[in-house]
């Protein structure tokens, strides 16, 4: 789309980028293939017959944990990766390697844009998306995926978080604003670039969990069974078993369409058809949302979901999940439900427990704490160690997964959080509730002992309309 | 008129830096204001004779009415002005020959008109040579000295009631050596015996078994914390040992000849000695019963020391001492401690002319508390103002049965046996943090319990006793005074109040004495933790050293052994692999157990021709899946605390330097165990020097901080094992780690600052330390 096809921009003896999303997509994994082996098969091939020998292949990480090597295994197919791997031409983006980023230029409101050297010398970059919700690919995909640290600080921040209504929605979000116009840079001084966006179906669960997409009250005589079974079994299980369980399970889901070309154009196509897939009308704000925290999100593949991530799935993610008007109205109330341990994988999320009790015994309000603690973490020279040379999120994630949240927080008039952790609750900012009920009593106090209640159910994946 | 008849006097005094010493040298100061004070003090280990003078004597609170006096306004002289005139300080010791006197202490000594001898070993269970040289060879030593100098002062001798011994009914002022029960002992050969018994006990603990049996407890008490540490232990435990023979020894020798302990059986002899070797020196004995806190001088409840009944009131108090023997009817003969000072003066005072030979200060024949009347107060007492446990709850205190003394001795054995028993049964376990803090709690127990025991045994005798002890002397000489003395020195024993003595003055004051919880409300320790960590994390300090294994990560050295080695291994060579090591287990426990340095030479030979580029590829993945994975995050943000307070951090550790690699970010300096290579490229298995384990992280510490020109007493080290004491005790700020119980019982004695960290408890971390599978490709990476 408004770009010649791939084949005729392939020539013999250029320098041929293919940059792919990492393992924060998608949600769960999907089996294998993934959408993204095939593309890059497909673009190799293309390559191969053109005759382009340089070719590397980067993981567009952005501030995100490595992947181990079995996931870029199951991202890329053992082919891709037997072949580039052990050759180092397939690599992850490092957003610290000063040597190796490269200021492409910026923008009229002083941004700068600074990106993978190796993605600014090519002579063509691809990139192989999955776009699994409104928020992903377009312009995004490379000034975050493949970005430095001090290029990201300037839209991951709170206040352009708080005037981001919402991330599902792009022509309302202070940081896609933001992103478009470095895309608008990247297309004058950057190189060229060959975007392929996918959308996929809602078939997210396979046998025996396939009930879980479904209607509760659709549900026949053996999803009840299932459901029954594997509630049983599974609360009998030790909690490790259980995630491990749940971050096992690969979905079967199926690519709706493809699109490729023109980075913009490319993308408000996909747009179109992942509206087309979650948009749902809705009648008016709600005085309270209900909603389940499930036990992924786009930053624990593999890892356990900590405090931090309930606040930024919860209100960062799900919340987000509307177009136009939140579905609650200011002031109104946010009952979650979410066991909330204390637990963190010290592995992938070092800095979260240092922010977890340091930074948010200290504040939760997301301009404090951008103030006065995210220079500490972001510079912080172990955390840099972990992030380079482990498989650790950036010290800085963190407050980025808590700004994600930074406009659900400001905008609901209080959060409760139904089954969790009342300590770990209440560190978070929120009000902790052993039951339903209990916190529909408590939230009387702010919305009064008649609210309507309006419960966004997870899965599948939707946005809200709100009229 | 006694102030008169000794002003212009010089009045040397031993034993004040004591309970009554500390009194009588205020109460002359304040009520005899024109006498001069010569005070004989040993000196002290690092403090001087005249130092601790002011330290040990005149800092005491008793001084605080007469300071106040001096430092209001209008008064001619400060209190230190007075004091520098009137006290000088001798430097001597009353359990050597001549007082061990220099040519200028001797000459005041020999200017003085009277002697007052407080010095005693009053301790009930002193060691039996101790006893015979302070409390019977001491007076000697003074008589002995004037007849050589040819000096007659005036010596009043501080003696006590209980030279009488075990008897039944009243008590005479007499030398017992006069009286009708005297059984004819020779002072001269009870000191030879008690000499030989010293040398005799010493030649027995050197023998080899028992040699060997301090060896082994000190190893058991220790663990593997190196010969140094061990050798200081061994010896510890011998002198100790030595110690115990002797106190036995001393109780035994006393019960054979009917006195309940050493201190009053070396007194009557002293009474005796003295007696015999004074010639023509003037000597009155001066015998108070137990001396408790004072009635009115300088200030009601005035006590110094923990002493004889506050113990006893105290355990009873804080729950542990259910019962106590004694006889219900029986008298517990107490006396204020400003009664029996004012009695010395008064015999002082009288001169040698008129004072009575023996004076005896004592409450039972005329005034007597009875032994119920007290447990009935103190029961009061304790149920209206009720000490508190740590968790800030008040403790009840037991109904009192006046049991026999056998009973109450049977059943603290009893938990006594069950306590050790328990104890040992833990001390074997691995535990580690919170349970072993309860190891270490049991221990502290079983402490109190044998405290307990010891209450029973020593001072059951004196709630026991039936004598009366007649005062007929002292009352006499009480009325030759007239109304004047009588109001400034009252040693009248029938004014005192027992109710309002025993529950206004005397509880009161041990319970602000004994520093217990007295108030509800949560315990304060868990301040003093926070207190430390602030102290440990103070931009003052200089170096933070970091063990690794149980301080920073669960993992130890065999575990990244068994990730590395089965890293390349297909699945039936792990089987085998595991197995193999499991059962060789038991064998590199016990060498752990015993050597550190040992077991780890022993263990590393197995990295012999393992290539050395695989291992260290190897090792960057065992950072994220077995050592980020197993670690302590609270431990790893402390290590980043101290540096970002400006300190220097340090990882000592046995582990080999490649497996630490990872974590050389967040230290300065990493002191690890290195392994030679062949040409190869393979691994020797060998260590050219000493692992930094045991005494040699000490002093691998100590040489950096030379090196660098820091101070090791600015240093904190955190570590978790015993083995790591040698550490402990270099550094100025020691931090035990998730301690075993035998560190965990060392750290709660002697205050030391406990951190319990674990792993972070969402990491996926698989049961056996066995590296992921791969596939049959990347395992062969490195054999082609």
């Amino acid at each position: 789309m408004d770009s010649d096809p791939l084949p005729t921009l392939l020539k013999p003896g250029m320098k041929l980028t293919i940059c792919f999303d990492d393992a924060s997509l998608s949600l769960p994994k999907m089996r294998r293939p993934d959408t993204r082996q095939r593309i890059i098969e497909a673009v190799l091939e293309l390559a191969a017959a053109a005759g382009v020998d340089d070719v590397h292949l980067i993981a567009a990480l952005g501030l995100h944990r490595r992947m181990h090597d079995y996931e870029l295994k199951h991202v890329l197919g053992d082919r891709i990766f037997d072949a580039f791997h052990p050759r180092g031409t397939l690599y992850q983006h490092d957003a610290e390697d000063y040597d190796n980023l490269t200021v492409i230029g910026e923008t009229e409101e002083g941004e700068v844009l600074e990106i993978n050297k190796r993605v600014a010398e090519s002579d063509l970059v691809v990139y192989a998306n999955v776009n699994q919700v409104a928020m992903d690919g377009g312009w995004k995909s490379i000034t975050t995926g493949v970005a430095s640290y001090r290029c990201l600080s300037f839209h991951h921040n709170p206040k352009t978080l708080q005037n981001t209504r919402s991330l599902m929605d792009r022509h309302h979000s202070a940081l896609h604003q933001s992103l478009w116009r470095m895309g608008e840079v990247l297309r004058e001084s950057g190189p060229q670039i060959f975007t392929v966006e996918t959308t996929l179906n809602t078939n997210t669960f396979p046998k025996p969990f396939d009930f879980l997409a479904k209607r509760e009250w659709e549900w026949n005589a053996k999803d009840r069974a299932t459901y029954l079974a594997t509630q049983k079994s599974l609360s009998a299980m030790p909690l490790k078993a259980r995630r491990k369980i749940m971050h096992s399970i690969e979905s079967p889901y199926e690519m709706t369409s493809v699109q490729a070309g023109f980075t913009p154009t490319v993308h408000e196509e996909t747009l179109k058809h992942v509206y087309a897939q979650h948009l749902v009308e809705v009648e008016g704000q709600t005085d309270i949302l209900t909603m389940g925290i499930p036990y992924i999100c786009p930053y624990n593949p593999e890892g356990v979901m900590n405090p931090i991530l309930v606040m930024c799935m919860g209100l960062g993610y799900l919340f987000n999940m509307y177009r136009g008007k939140p579905l609650v109205r200011e002031g109104g109330v946010i009952i979650m439900t979410h066991p909330t341990y204390r637990d963190f994988n010290p592995v992938h999320h070092p800095s979260y427990i240092d922010f977890f009790e340091e930074v948010l015994t200290d504040t939760t309000d997301p301009a404090v704490m951008s103030e006065k603690w995210e220079k500490k973490y972001a510079e912080d020279e172990w955390y840099r160690h972990l992030y380079r040379t482990g498989n650790a999120y950036h010290g800085v994630h963190p407050f980025y997964a808590w700004y994600w949240g930074a406009h659900g927080q400001q905008h609901a008039g209080k959060v409760i959080i139904v089954g969790g952790d009342a300590p770990t609750v209440r560190r978070l900012g929120f009000t902790p509730a052993s039951t339903m009920n209990d916190a529909f009593e408590i939230a009387s106090d702010v919305v009064g002992r008649a609210p309507t209640v309006t419960h966004l159910h997870v899965p599948s994946v939707l946005v809200a309309d709100v009229k | 008129m006694i102030a008169e008849s000794l002003a212009g006097k010089r009045i040397a005094i031993t034993g004040s830096t004591g309970f009554v010493g500390t009194a009588l040298v205020e109460r002359m100061l304040r009520s005899v204001p024109d006498c001069e004070l010569v005070l004989l003090v040993r000196d002290g280990k690092r403090t001087p004779a005249a130092k601790r003078t002011q330290k040990e004597i005149l800092k005491n609170n008793a001084f605080d009415r007469l300071r106040e006096t001096f430092g209001a306004p209008g008064s001619r002289e400060t209190f230190t002005e007075m004091t520098d005139r009137r006290i000088t300080t001798i430097a001597g010791d009353v359990s050597r020959d001549g007082l061990d006197l220099d040519d200028t202490d001797r000459a005041t000594f020999a200017s003085c008109d009277t002697i007052i001898h407080s010095a005693a070993a009053v301790s009930f269970d002193s060691p039996l040579n101790s006893a015979v040289e302070i409390n019977l060879l001491g007076p000697v030593r003074i008589a002995e000295l004037c007849n050589e100098i040819g000096i007659t002062p005036h010596i009043v001798a501080v003696s006590t009631c209980y030279v009488a011994g075990n008897r039944r009914g009243r008590a005479p002022e007499e030398l017992v050596s006069e009286g009708p029960w005297d059984i004819g002992l020779d002072w001269r050969s009870e000191v030879a015996s008690a000499r030989r018994l010293k040398g005799d006990t010493e030649a027995i603990s050197r023998t080899r078994e028992n040699l060997e049996r301090f060896r082994k407890d000190a190893r058991t008490e220790l663990g593997a914390a190196g010969a140094p540490a061990l050798a200081a232990k061994t010896e510890q435990l011998r002198e100790r040992w030595v110690r115990a023979e002797l106190v036995d020894a001393g109780r035994s020798r006393a019960a054979s000849l009917g006195w309940p302990d050493a201190y009053a059986y070396t007194k009557a002899l002293g009474e005796q000695a003295l007696t015999e070797v004074k010639g023509a020196v003037p000597v009155s004995i001066v015998r108070p019963s137990i001396i408790e806190s004072a009635w009115a001088e300088p200030n009601p409840g005035w006590i110094r020391g923990f002493r004889m009944a506050e113990p006893v009131i105290i355990s009873f108090a804080g729950g542990l001492l259910k019962e106590f023997p004694g006889v219900p009817e029986g008298t517990v003969d107490v006396i204020p401690v400003d009664i029996v000072v004012a009695a010395i003066i008064g015999v002082a005072g009288a001169g040698p002319d008129k004072a009575p030979r023996i004076s005896q200060v004592a409450s039972g024949g005329v005034n007597p508390l009875r032994y119920r009347a007290m447990v009935d107060w103190t029961t009061k007492f304790f149920t209206d103002n009720p000490l508190y446990d740590k968790d800030g709850q008040p403790i009840i205190v037991p109904e009192w049965k006046f049991p026999g003394r056998g009973r109450v001795q049977k059943q603290l054995t009893r938990a006594q046996k069950v306590l050790t028993t328990a104890e040992k049964a833990l001390q074997t376990l691995p535990l580690r943090g919170k349970q072993a803090d309860f190891a270490a709690e049991l221990e502290s127990k079983r402490q109190d319990i044998e405290r307990a025991l010891e209450y029973v045994e020593l001072y059951g005798l004196y709630t026991e006793c039936e004598a009366i002890y007649q005062i007929d002397n002292l009352l006499g000489l009480w009325d030759t005074l007239d109304a004047d003395d009588q109001r400034d020195f009252n040693f009248d024993p029938r004014v005192v109040d027992w109710d309002h003595y025993v529950n206004n003055i005397h509880l009161p004051s041990i319970v602000q004495h004994a520093r217990v919880k007295s108030t509800p409300g949560k315990s304060k320790a868990t301040d003093r933790m926070g207190r430390m960590r602030k102290q440990v994390l103070d931009p003052k300090r200089h170096v933070a050293a970091f063990d690794l294994e149980n301080t920073l990560i669960a993992s130890n050295v065999v575990e990244s052994y068994s990730w590395l080695a089965t890293r390349r291994l297909d699945t039936p060579e792990r089987l085998r692999y595991v197995f193999r090591t499991l059962l060789q287990a038991p064998g590199l426990l016990k060498i752990d157990r015993q050597d550190r340095t040992d077991f780890l030479r022993h263990f590393y030979r197995r990295y012999e021709n393992a290539p050395v580029a695989q291992v260290e590829a190897d090792a960057r993945e065992m950072m994220t899946q077995l050592i980020m994975a197993k670690s302590f995050p609270d431990g790893l943000r402390r290590v980043r605390e101290h540096r970002a307070a400006g300190h220097r951090t340090i990882l000592i550790t046995g582990a080999l330097s490649f497996n630490v690699e990872g974590l050389r970010p967040l230290f300065d300096e990493i002191f690890a165990a290195e392994m030679t290579v062949k040409p190869n490229g393979t691994y020797t298995g060998e260590m050219p020097v000493v692992p930094p384990t045991g005494e040699a992280r000490a002093q691998l510490l100590a040489d950096y901080c030379d090196r660098e020109g820091l101070d090791i007493n600015e240093c904190v080290a955190y570590a978790d094992s015993s083995s790591d004491l040698p550490l402990f005790e270099a550094v100025g700020f020691p931090v035990a780690v998730n301690p075993e119980t035998r560190l965990a019982t060392i750290a709660r004695k002697r205050g030391w600052l406990v951190e319990n960290w674990s792993k972070a408890s969402g990491s996926s971390q698989s049961i056996l330390p066995i590296g992921k599978s791969m596939s049959e490709r990347e395992r062969k990476a490195f054999v082609s």
